[in-house]
């Protein structure tokens, strides 16, 4: 058959359908069945990301989670094929052998999503949720996100033809960069059926400098003066004193106050060094305290997962991507009028906000603050029915809406990907 | 070089449409006489030239978004350029093209340490920002060696690389936004002071477009304090074998060098003549590795890597004792090009990128071509990120000698991606490996490139003949072949 087929209106079906390939020739089956068929297909590798987005208009679910597994690890190439749906807690093992790791620090997004119940899928997310989602934690503001990472990609897009970008190699600018869209599509425009990653050595030693009792402001001000210093920070947050008591490391939640954190990691010797560099460079600002390593790591990880807002499933979270000199500000204007708690990563480049619930989420004082600074709001968590109501992502000003569209078409013009999971139409 | 014919019914409107961008640009920022239009009638990449059909130097966003309405409006193709130093010709006109030249886009418009970022126009030349910003103690990372010359939104369309992105990355990592003017001469931002795109990341695909989907007029940066200190080594290596073992070693022990760089005899004997750097010229290979970071890691690992060069069955190795030492060991290699260019009349340079471990077998290679093509080439490779810069030597004023060595550099590129690199590691595909893109890609990948360059610039009148080998017709790349008599596979795992 040449040309589109016709959309079959006016015939609804229960999201009861499942197809689940295992193969990048079935996947490519899958997607061209369900063009001719009129099928909308949800697109999952792991599925713990599944409440992120729009609710779907989806009646098929396209599972991905057959494709599992490394197909190439070589370490002295700093470089890891895998297939979309292999856990990452299975890539992170296979690296620690080697004594590397994902430098991106995927999130675990899985508990925050799930609001705390039992977890619907399989441990940690997975390689290919990462990348559709353009994840990444602390070390962003060092080594950058997901986006980052992946050297090339094999699919099948919305067309239900078989395509590859990029390659397996750092340094190329061969055609356009295809393996920057893919992040962060949320699997709009193509099933992903095989990833390259960097995998790059993973520190020695890790250690975090913390100071306690600091305002937001203050503390956004510090960690400006550590990332602006030689030190080479890897991680900055603020915690306010009331996300410092939710904390599972001891020495933070005791505390009764704020702590403002930065991590230092590299060799055993550097790292000493550059902590006492750093103790003295923020001495003027309070007594610093040393976190050991085993602390260090633990604090660090509740902050990458969002972990301070697991246990309030009611609260509605929001993830803001703001110029970090603005961000105490942000919040301020925000809190003053909503009751909620946020904290600071990134050196305040990224805020996490959960707000008491309501049915507008506070979508117009969370933009609105945005609005001003520049960034974007992300609404991560909140029930179906607000997110059916209030833009999940970031609205766009109409050539850039429109922009978005033609995309779209140009790799999934019968919308059969994920449609509307992140904008209405796309 | 087949570019696409040149249209006759705009060439024959030529001083209707010169007037047409006057009345946008006034005062002398069109350029219509033959003898200023060949002025730019080439990049860096000299080997091919064209005069546009005019020149127009824009001043303001609101000419460019007026220039590309105009040019959208009346089926004109735009060429932009930044400072011309592409080595890929990215940047050659078209015979029935206007030629948009940003270079009166220069000046930094905002320095902010809080939020360590600039924001520059896109003609401002690479390394003023480090400049504007040295004083403090910044850099922006990403250091082409065209970096003096080469303007920063070139560094965009090409997304540069220099010898530290294996520790710093590409433009693409290092750039947080852009204002971008579309064929329609709608003007969208994308990214800003913060990190990360609100959906699709169109920064990351309009880095390294090669002009094809859209004008910047406006980037900011990423800059980082520079490091407390920074040291090389020198290394020399009896083979191209054991150099390529030291390389591997040192990824392997966990250390990402600021710069790993590795020159052949050739190329080394050629920059030591030139810069009388102090190299071991009775090596095979040699390896300059750079170290930078907190004084303390960088002492520790500086002992760690000579054990590793001695290890790797180094012949000799230097450690720098100071500042002028550094620079002396780096002065030979940054000569590199000027150096092989006084060694022979013309040179043509290569920019394939390979796994690392394949290093030794592609040189042997190269070394097979050398033969057959009658050609002598001289090797230049950021080690660290697999990235090869052979150097074919040739004489332009000998008949045929261009393309023999036009035919060798194919071969070498060939070579880099049935080993599995890719044709261009930095210096993009424009008009010079257009044809050779077809040994990476499939039809099928190269028609869902274009599918995006056809959600841009659906009439194909942004930079047409580069990056792709073939131009397809938006509505045919439109189209879907799905073939219904042998859908529902049974095979397909349904619940």
């Amino acid at each position: 058959m040449d040309g589109a087929p016709r959309q079959q209106e006016g015939k609804p079906r229960a999201m009861t359908t499942l197809m689940r390939p295992d193969s990048a020739e079935q996947v490519g089956d899958a997607v061209q069945t369900a063009i001719v068929e009129s099928r909308r297909l949800d697109v999952a590798a792991g599925g713990s990301k599944a409440g992120w987005g729009r609710p779907a208009e989806t009646d098929t679910r396209l599972d991905l989670s057959a494709l599992s597994g490394s197909v190439l690890y070589e370490p002295d190439e700093l470089v890891l094929t895998a297939k979309p749906a292999t856990p990452l807690a299975e890539i992170e093992a296979l690296l620690k052998e080697s004594r590397q790791h994902l430098a991106f620090e995927p999130p675990d997004l899985g508990p925050l999503l799930d609001g705390g119940g039992e977890r619907r899928s399989n441990v940690g997310g997975t390689l290919g949720g990462a990348v559709f989602c353009n994840l990444a934690g602390p070390r962003r503001i060092k080594v950058g996100a997901a986006r980052d990472h992946i050297l090339g990609f094999h699919a099948v897009s919305g067309r239900g033809e078989r395509f590859k970008a990029g390659g397996r190699v750092v340094k190329n600018v061969t055609g356009f960069d295809l393996s920057k869209l893919i992040a962060g599509s949320f699997g709009t425009l193509a099933a992903v059926t095989e990833l390259t990653v960097r995998a790059l050595p993973a520190p020695e030693e890790t250690r975090t400098v913390v100071l306690f009792g600091l305002s937001d402001a203050d503390g956004v001000r510090t960690m400006t003066i550590a990332l602006t210093s030689a030190c080479d920070i890897s991680g900055a947050a603020h915690l306010p004193a009331g996300v410092t008591l939710t904390s599972k490391v001891p020495g933070l939640a005791s505390a009764g106050c704020s702590a403002t954190l930065l991590r230092l990691d590299g060799t055993i010797t550097s790292v000493a060094a550059r902590v006492l560099h750093l103790s003295r460079l923020l001495l003027k600002l309070g007594p610093p305290t040393v976190l050991n390593t085993h602390d260090s790591v633990a604090a660090w990880r509740d902050i990458r997962d969002a972990s301070f807002f697991v246990a309030h499933p009611e609260h509605q979270v929001w993830r803001l991507s703001v110029p970090p000199s603005a961000s105490a500000e942000v919040v301020a204007q925000i809190l003053d009028r909503r009751p909620g708690h946020a904290f600071y990563d990134w050196g305040g480049g990224l805020i996490w906000l959960a707000l008491q619930p309501s049915t507008d989420a506070g979508e117009a004082m969370v933009r609105g603050a945005v609005g001003i600074t520049g960034g974007h709001a992300t609404l991560l968590r909140a029930a179906p029915e607000v997110r059916a109501q209030v833009p999940v992502f970031q609205p766009q000003p109409p050539p850039l809406a429109a922009l978005t569209r033609r995309i779209k078409e140009a790799f999934d013009p019968h919308r059969v990907l994920n449609p509307g999971r992140l904008y209405a139409g796309v | 070089m087949q570019m696409p014919k040149p249209d006759a019914s705009v060439l024959v409107r030529r001083m209707e449409i010169a007037e047409a961008l006057r009345a946008i640009v006034p005062g002398e920022g069109v350029i219509d006489q033959p003898d200023e239009l060949r002025v730019h009638e080439s990049d860096a990449l000299t080997a091919y030239r064209q005069p546009p059909m005019l020149v127009v130097l824009p001043e303001s966003t609101d000419q460019v978004s007026e220039i590309l309405a105009y040019c959208h409006a009346e089926g004109i193709k735009v060429v932009p350029r930044g400072s011309g130093t592409s080595l890929s010709g990215g940047a050659l006109p078209l015979a029935d093209g206007i030629l948009l030249g940003l270079g009166k886009f220069n000046r930094i418009l905002d320095i902010d340490y809080e939020n360590r970022c600039v924001t520059v126009q896109p003609g401002v030349p690479n390394l003023a920002i480090s400049t504007a910003v040295g004083h403090r103690g910044f850099y922006y990372a990403p250091d082409p060696s065209s970096q003096i010359a080469c303007s920063i939104g070139g560094n965009v369309a090409e997304n540069a690389g220099g010898v530290h992105c294996l520790k710093y990355g590409l433009t693409t990592n290092n750039v947080l936004g852009v204002e971008l003017v579309l064929i329609d001469g709608s003007v969208v931002r994308l990214g800003g002071k913060h990190l990360d795109s609100e959906a699709y990341d169109l920064l990351g695909v309009i880095t390294g477009s090669e002009g094809l989907l859209g004008v910047v007029t406006e980037v900011t940066v990423r800059i980082i304090r520079r490091p407390e200190t920074a040291r090389a080594i020198l290394v020399g290596f009896p083979t191209v074998q054991s150099a390529g073992a030291c390389v591997a070693a040192v990824i392997g022990a966990g250390i990402i060098p600021a710069g790993m760089e590795m020159m052949d005899a050739a190329a080394m004997r050629a920059a030591e003549d030139y810069a009388h750097a102090g190299y071991p010229l009775d090596a095979q290979a040699l390896l300059i590795v750079e170290l930078d970071g907190p004084e303390a890691e960088v002492d520790d690992l500086i002992v760690r890597l000579e054990d590793i060069a001695r290890g790797s069955g180094a012949d000799s190795v230097q450690v720098s004792r100071n500042e002028e030492e550094r620079l002396r060991f780096w002065a030979g290699r940054k000569a590199a090009f000027p150096a092989v260019g006084r060694i022979s009349p013309d040179y043509l340079c290569m920019d394939g990128t390979i796994p690392r471990h394949r290093l030794p077998d592609v040189l042997t290679h190269i070394q097979e071509l050398e033969r057959q093509h009658g050609l002598r080439c001289a090797n230049v490779f950021h080690a660290g990120d697999g990235n090869l810069h052979p150097l074919i030597l040739y004489d332009a004023a000998a008949p045929g000698e261009l393309e023999k060595a036009e035919a060798f550099g194919a071969d070498i590129l060939r070579e880099c991606v049935r080993v599995g690199g890719v044709l261009t590691g930095e210096h993009g595909v424009g008009v010079e490996k257009r044809d050779l893109m077809g040994e990476m890609f499939s039809e099928e990948d190269l028609k869902q490139q274009q599918r995006l360059k056809c959600a841009f610039d659906p009439e194909s009148l942004l930079n047409p003949g580069k990056v792709y080998p073939t131009l397809h017709r938006c509505a045919e790349l439109g189209r879907i072949h799905v073939h219904r008599g042998e859908l529902r596979f049974p095979d397909i795992p349904r619940f």
